[in-house]
């Protein structure tokens, strides 16, 4: 069984978040008892899946599945930009934590099923893969973007910390 | 512990109201809350709370007025339906 869910845990996880946001320009939402909740609903998951799946998605339960939807998901910066808040709203854009702008409810833009459940993506011709000139292969985070060259994928994104299995080859 | 289903009891029952959510989303909380505060009687289902057979149909049901499946999701009368939290779109369907 995981660990109990106590307001102090959460508060941690909170604090946690919160420094992480902002070291890479990024806002929790001030509402702090509704960004509170939506932690609690993160650990919640992360108790029944073993992963912290979106709280306000549903999870399929298999991580390769769930792989868009681990917070902060794959949508999270697209929606951002287009409504100032990720669909939960735990991250919010400045305007939005300033009060400019107003918080509207975000649609789904996650394809229904997740992109698992849609015709398999065409596969890069090889040639397409990016290398270094040094022959590097070059990795890209799907959640912000961050590129790298190594032989690998970093085992956490130095930008927004998502595992290393969010990563793809860059082409 | 939430229940994954259940009635709730309310003076407007005019609108057969059934409340889709997830017991881990805020937003869905805070739909709940507004038709119960408003008193509208109406079914819920935290779908996230299913086991899985049950959990498909549901999603089945669902998918038939929002076709993303995703919460909360309100449907009326077995005729309209409501995408997350809108106050002013379920004061006006439902009459309020
Ligand atoms: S970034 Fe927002 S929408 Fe995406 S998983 Fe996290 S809480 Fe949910």
């Amino acid at each position: 069984m995981s660990a109990e869910i106590t307001p102090e845990r959460i508060e941690k996880v909170y604090q946690r978040l919160d420094r992480e946001a902002k070291e890479a320009a990024y806002n929790l939402n001030p509402d702090k008892s509704f960004t509170l909740g939506l932690v609690e609903g993160l650990l919640v998951n992360e108790g029944r899946y073993g992963y912290w799946a979106c709280p306000c998605r549903l999870a399929d339960g298999v991580r390769e599945k769930d792989l868009d939807i681990i917070c902060p998901c794959d949508y999270r910066d697209p929606d951002l930009d287009e409504y100032g808040a990720c669909f939960c709203a735990l991250y919010v854009s400045d305007d939005v934590r300033d009060g400019k702008q107003e918080l509207t409810p975000v649609p789904e833009r996650r394809p229904p099923g997740g992109p698992t459940a849609q015709a398999e993506e065409p596969e890069h011709d090889e040639e397409l893969v990016g290398f270094t000139r040094s022959g590097m292969p070059v990795w890209r985070c799907k959640v912000c973007g961050y590129l790298c060259a190594r032989p690998q994928p970093p085992l956490k994104c130095p930008i927004c910390k998502v595992d290393k299995d969010r990563f793809e080859r860059f082409a | 512990m939430v229940e994954s289903r259940g009635s709730i009891p309310g003076a407007h029952q005019k609108h057969l109201v059934k409340f889709y959510g997830l017991s881990t989303c805020i937003w869905c909380r805070k739909t709940r809350q507004f038709l119960e505060d408003e008193s509208v009687a109406f079914d819920f289902v935290y779908v996230d709370l299913l086991e899985s057979d049950e959990r498909e149909s549901v999603k089945d049901e669902i998918r038939k007025w929002n076709p993303r499946v995703s919460f909360p999701t309100v449907v009326i009368d077995d005729a309209q339906c409501v995408i997350g939290f809108k106050a002013d779109e379920l004061k006006q369907v439902l009459g309020l």
